[in-house]
């Protein structure tokens, strides 16, 4: 336990900066208030606006950790969103529409697995493929418009909630519980984790590499369905063009403010989605700080970039050994003091 | 004196690497730096380099006192290196590489004629007859590892430090290399050699200095030195008399048949071969290089699917066309290239030690944190693995120690037929009589061993039973007395005529109860 | 008879025949990457059909290599009129003079290019700016002298859309002190991001009650700023105006439901002014202006949201 929660100090750390550096220009920041039985406020905001690109840090942690990287995931939600308005449209049912809308997730994900672990294509090209055609699929399925529909049933999923919380916020909370859980409380990790830093080693060790890549994959894909369906019950539309749209670059970022390697191995989960609620934090903030929308991009930057900054191994090899020092001093002090 | 090393202390956590070591480098001789794995010679060498930074102690270049920051500024000082893997680049020229960084320029262009002539100039002196306007990856590690000394001499030019650099290299190219080595060393270099090889050592080495455990231990010259006395200074103990196992009176006894492969093979990698392997035995494959001992142990572990032959046990056919059923058959392997194909850098000894076993259980039935931690603890006990703790990343551990772990992750599976690739490459003296010692103990437990090696000495001492492979043939067997590393060699470097080598090889004896000796096996 | 008068004779009744047929008009249109491009292609359809037009269409798939290519293929097949949503304004002029040498009239449709007017018959458009101010006016009427605190969702940021209708808003509530316009970000022209952006402004004024009118650049980021001022407890429409630019099917929906107040058209029937101009000009010669504009209408609640909906929900919006 505490060693899961040194894990995650960096990116806890940062947030509470962020929401400090945004309450400076936004004091109603951390105002949170009970409205007709839901809870209402920035914050609550955040951690509902975060749950796409939250939901695809979870899979996209998977992937990284096998040394692999998923382009695919904002495209899948748009796939998975038209699948899911044009099954209400026709009328088959909120559950059908649940069902094939991560359907068409876990078949995008087979297919990237299996062009990366059985063809042996480079994931960031392999996942390419279907990043760029896939958003003609879901054009295609939606022919082209923004299809509506009405069902408040599925609405509620993305902007419905239970007990005063948004049901995106429990979506992604619960999903990333259960696969951290999964990951922790079975061997899936260690071997996920193994394939990621030897896939050699680790299939000569008698570990099945090849499956494992491919579940990795479908699991991504499953994660950016579940993105789909929120952000398409949110808008109670199927937005071709432009639903989760360089969301996987976000996805990325997440994973990588998470403190994860991109060449693969040890990963979090947990560390994942607070970067996720990093991102959404500056995405907020800039908006509620009400600065004009042509700094959005470069105050963006300028906040990852000092994220980054700071978690960067050289740099933190630097700061151990000016904590060491200063430790070292104290305890010079503390023997003279005892004398 | 041109290099003196006072005191010089290094921590990590955890470690003392080096603890207050003094080293002296003359002017004109060859110093070799001889110590086991977690000696601290890389420490050493590091701190020198540039590459660590020092906690205490002194290091002075002629006289004066220097700190380098970097390898660079090293090299600015007079301190090269050349390393295992030439750390220069393959797809430029040879040229390039030499004056990489410092072209002759033309009216700011690279002048391409003059480079090549500086390179040749360069080179001059080191008995190379090369074109320098090739790629320099088109040449054998060899010359590119003379090619490497270049340019750090030349860049340099007081102190060569060299870090294993025959480990890749064969006989001839190795006797190439120490000419260059003793002739840099007439013209008043410093060089200081670092080398498992202690006949190396003994064959070009003015003075060696051993360090054990962080800490020097002693300086001598090489000529009038026991070669006992060098190992039980390095080891602090006697290296036990390992040659007492016995193939002798085990020959006598016929073990029982456990597996046996029939006609394995696969075009263009092996021929087809056969294969017994009875209980408790170990056989031994001995080959050079590419001759098709490491791919027959593929095959027989199917990490390459043979297409054909079968494998059988006492019980019935066996299919093993993957790794895991090789393993579900009982099977183990640990492979000639630990860095790429044995160890899982990044995770604990603890996680590479349960790798195989967890793999083995199916990624829902985790093994319990308890029984992991009890497995690590034993086989860190058991086999003698130095750390701190069983948490610490396989890869920080040295290359022996890192050997012992891809060992445990096999013994903790328990197989009947463990397959050795190199189990001793790149690791020290006392690592490598632990190893063998242990392979004799697990034999007497009724493990079946297959060891490949090229260390033929090796081979005779801990195998029951050696098949040469030559050319991707399998083409002598080799028991009782015809276990000596003369007529491996003999075999290795014979006619590929398997009459005369079995009629007129007047060891070709067959022992009372083996197969004829010099069996050809297709 | 000779043999010449012979041909003659052939040649004026062939030529009779052809001025009794169909007129012949080839449309380069630039894709279909948006629901307006849509309409627009199958509006262009139905007007021709309508007025006996046999109307060769050529999709260039946002290439202007194949609009050129189109335009080449019209010109060698002698069609009567070439309509063509020109994908960027440069690199026109050698095919619009193979056209003007071939003395086939040509009507740039949605878009401008930067060759010699002289080069084409007309071009038909919309003017972006006009459409702000149309929105900007409606809402300066329909608030009248109360105080007014008005929320922006432009399109995205350094698009020309953006930039003029925001432009032309605010030349529309010029002179109205009442009216201020106190936040305004891009939400990308897209849905999804303008719910986002609504909630953060919502949020920032006091739950949404300081906030008396939206304006968006267009409908698809009015469509999901109503959903977040559902969802925050307000009525939009009647708590909050909603005013945009578009007139896509969607928004005449949320009018009909009175959640919307007012939409500025940006007519996808751009063909209708340009067979109207180029029917004068094979009739008699008529040259029109160099520019026709389009008709920027407001409709609001008042004007049968319902019927409209209907009208446009099958034109591929």
């Amino acid at each position: 336990m505490m060693r899961s929660l040194k894990r995650v100090a960096p990116q806890l750390l940062t947030l509470v900066v962020l929401a400090a550096l945004v309450s400076w220009f936004f004091p109603g920041f951390l105002r949170i208030e009970l409205t007709d039985g839901r809870l209402v406020g920035p914050v609550i905001d955040i951690l509902k606006r975060g749950a796409p690109v939250a939901l695809l840090a979870v899979g996209m942690t998977l992937v990284v950790a096998t040394g692999g990287i998923d382009l695919s995931v904002g495209t899948v939600m748009a796939i998975t969103g038209a699948v899911a308005a044009s099954a209400l449209v026709s009328g088959w049912g909120v559950p059908v529409a649940l069902v094939l809308a991560m359907g068409a997730g876990l078949a995008a994900g087979f297919w990237n697995g299996c062009l990366v672990s059985v063809l042996g294509i480079q994931p960031i090209v392999a996942t390419l493929i279907l990043m760029t055609a896939g958003r003609g699929i879901a054009q295609l399925i939606t022919e082209g418009r923004i299809l509506t529909f009405t069902d408040t049933g599925f609405g509620f999923l993305g902007s419905g909630s239970l007990m005063g919380i948004p049901v995106p916020t429990l979506l992604w909370v619960s999903t990333a519980v259960l696969v951290a859980l999964l990951m922790r409380r079975t061997a899936l990790g260690l071997l996920i984790e193994a394939v990621g830093v030897n896939r050699r080693a680790s299939a000569l060790a008698g570990v099945n590499a090849r499956g494992l890549i491919i579940v990795v994959y479908m699991a991504s894909g499953l994660c950016a369905a579940l993105a789909g369906i929120i952000a398409t019950a949110d808008i109670r539309g199927a937005d071709a063009n432009n639903a989760g749209l360089w969301l996987e670059l976000d996805a990325i970022l997440a994973v990588v403010i998470g403190g994860n390697s991109l060449l693969g191995g040890r990963f979090s989960i947990a560390a994942a989605v607070l970067g996720a609620m990093i991102i959404q934090t500056i995405n907020t903030g800039i908006l509620l700080a009400g600065f004009p929308s042509e700094y959005n991009l470069v105050i963006k930057a300028v906040l990852v970039l000092a994220i980054l900054m700071i978690q960067s191994p050289h740099l933190a090899s630097e700061w151990a050994l000016i904590r060491l020092q200063a430790e070292r001093r104290r305890t010079v002090r503390g023997q003279e003091g005892t004398r | 004196m041109l290099l003196t090393i006072r005191s010089l202390t290094k921590s990590f956590p955890g470690t003392k690497a080096l603890d207050g070591v003094n080293f002296d480098l003359v002017a004109g001789e060859v110093h070799a730096l001889l110590g086991e794995n977690g000696a601290g010679k890389s420490t050493l060498i590091k701190c020198l380099t540039g590459a660590y930074r020092r906690d205490a102690g002194e290091i002075r270049l002629d006289g004066r006192a220097i700190s380098p920051g970097s390898t660079s500024e090293a090299q600015d000082l007079g301190i090269g290196t050349v390393y295992q893997e030439v750390n220069l680049l393959a797809n430029l020229t040879v040229a390039q590489n030499l004056t990489f960084g410092r072209e002759p320029r033309r009216f700011g262009l690279v002048d391409g004629r003059a480079q090549k002539r500086a390179a040749e100039e360069m080179l001059q002196g080191y008995g190379l007859n090369i074109d320098v306007g090739r790629d320099l990856g088109s040449y054998s590690v060899a010359i590119q590892q003379i090619i490497a000394i270049a340019r750090a001499v030349e860049v340099s030019g007081k102190v060569l430090i060299l870090d294993e650099p025959t480990a890749s290299l064969d006989a001839a190219e190795v006797a190439m290399l120490f000419d260059v080595v003793r002739r840099l060393r007439d013209r008043g270099l410093g060089i200081v050699f670092v080398s498992h090889f202690l006949d190396q050592v003994f064959a070009l080495c003015d003075r060696l200095t051993v360090l054990r455990n962080g800490q020097h231990v002693v300086t001598e010259r090489t000529d009038g030195l026991d070669r006992l006395a060098l190992i039980h200074h390095m080891l602090g103990r006697e290296l036990e008399a390992v040659e007492t196992q016995g193939h002798a009176e085990g020959a006598g006894v016929q073990k029982p048949e456990m597996l046996r492969f029939d006609g394995m093979g696969r075009a263009g990698v092996i021929e087809p071969f056969d294969l017994k392997v009875r209980r408790g035995e170990v056989i031994g494959f001995a080959g050079l290089l590419g001759s098709g001992r490491t791919e027959s142990a593929e095959l027989l572990f199917g990490l390459r699917r043979a297409r054909t032959g079968s494998a059988r046990d006492t019980d019935g056919p066996l299919t093993i066309d993957t790794p895991q059923a090789a393993i579900a058959a009982g099977f183990g392997f640990a492979p000639e290239d630990r860095k790429t194909e044995g160890i899982v850098a990044d995770l604990s000894i603890r996680e590479n030690i349960i790798l195989a076993l967890q793999a083995r259980r199916g990624w829902a039935r985790r093994l319990p944190r308890a029984e992991q931690d009890r497995l690590a603890a034993q086989y860190i006990e058991s086999l003698d693995i130095r750390t701190s703790d069983a948490e610490k990343p396989i890869g920080e551990l040295s290359g022996g120690n890192q050997q012992k772990v891809v060992l445990a992750r096999w013994l903790a599976m328990n197989p009947r037929f463990l397959i050795l690739d190199e189990p001793t490459r790149g690791i020290d003296v006392g690592a490598h009589a632990e190893i063998l010692k242990l392979i004799g103990r697990l034999t007497e437990d009724g493990m079946s061993v297959l060891i490949i090696s090229s260390e033929l000495d090796e081979l005779v001492v801990a195998a029951d039973r050696i098949i040469v492979v030559r050319d991707r043939r399998h083409v002598r067997e080799l028991t009782g007395a015809d276990l000596t590393a003369d007529t491996i060699l003999a075999a290795i470097a014979a006619d590929d005529s398997p009459d005369e080598s079995s009629g007129k090889n007047p060891v070709a004896i067959a022992a009372a109860d083996a197969p004829k000796t010099a069996k050809e096996v297709r | 008879m000779t043999f010449k008068t012979l041909m003659m004779t052939t040649a004026a009744t062939l030529g009779l025949t052809v001025a009794a047929q169909a007129q012949t008009v080839g449309f380069s249109q630039i894709g279909s990457e948006s629901g307006w491009r849509a309409a627009e292609t199958t509006l262009t359809r139905q007007q021709a059909e309508e007025r006996g037009i046999d109307l060769k269409f050529s999709d260039a798939q946002q290439k202007q290599e194949n609009q050129i290519a189109a335009m080449r293929n019209f010109i060698a097949q002698g069609v009567d009129a070439i309509l063509i949503a020109p994908v960027v304004a440069t690199g026109w002029d050698s095919v619009l003079e193979e056209a003007k040498e071939a003395e086939i009239p040509v009507v740039l449709l949605d878009r401008r290019v930067d060759s010699s007017d002289d080069l084409y018959l007309t071009a038909v458009g919309s003017d972006l700016v006009h459409e702000g101010e149309v929105a900007g006016q409606w809402l300066a009427e329909t608030v009248g002298d109360a105080e007014c605190r008005v929320v922006e969702l432009q399109g995205t940021t350094g698009s020309s859309p953006a930039i003029d209708r925001k432009t032309g808003f605010e030349t529309g509530i010029a002179g109205h002190d009442n009216i201020e316009i106190v936040r305004s970000q891009t939400a990308d022209f897209t849905r999804s991001v303008g719910k986002e952006v609504m909630e953060s402004f919502l949020q920032a004024e006091n739950g949404g009650a300081d906030i008396c009118a939206l304006y968006a650049h267009n409908d698809d980021m009015a469509v999901g700023a109503i959903q977040a001022i559902k969802e925050a407890g307000l009525k939009p429409g009647e708590d909050i105006l909603v005013v945009s630019i578009d007139a896509v099917p969607d928004i005449f929906k949320a009018m009909a439901d009175g959640e919307a107040n007012a939409t500025v058209e940006l007519t996808p029937n751009m063909a209708d002014p340009a067979f109207d101009a180029l029917e004068a000009y094979w009739k008699d010669g008529t040259l029109p202006p160099k520019f026709i504009q389009t008709d920027s209408a407001l409709y609001t609640q008042d004007d049968d949201p319902a019927g409209e909906y209907e009208a446009r929900k099958d034109l591929g919006y």
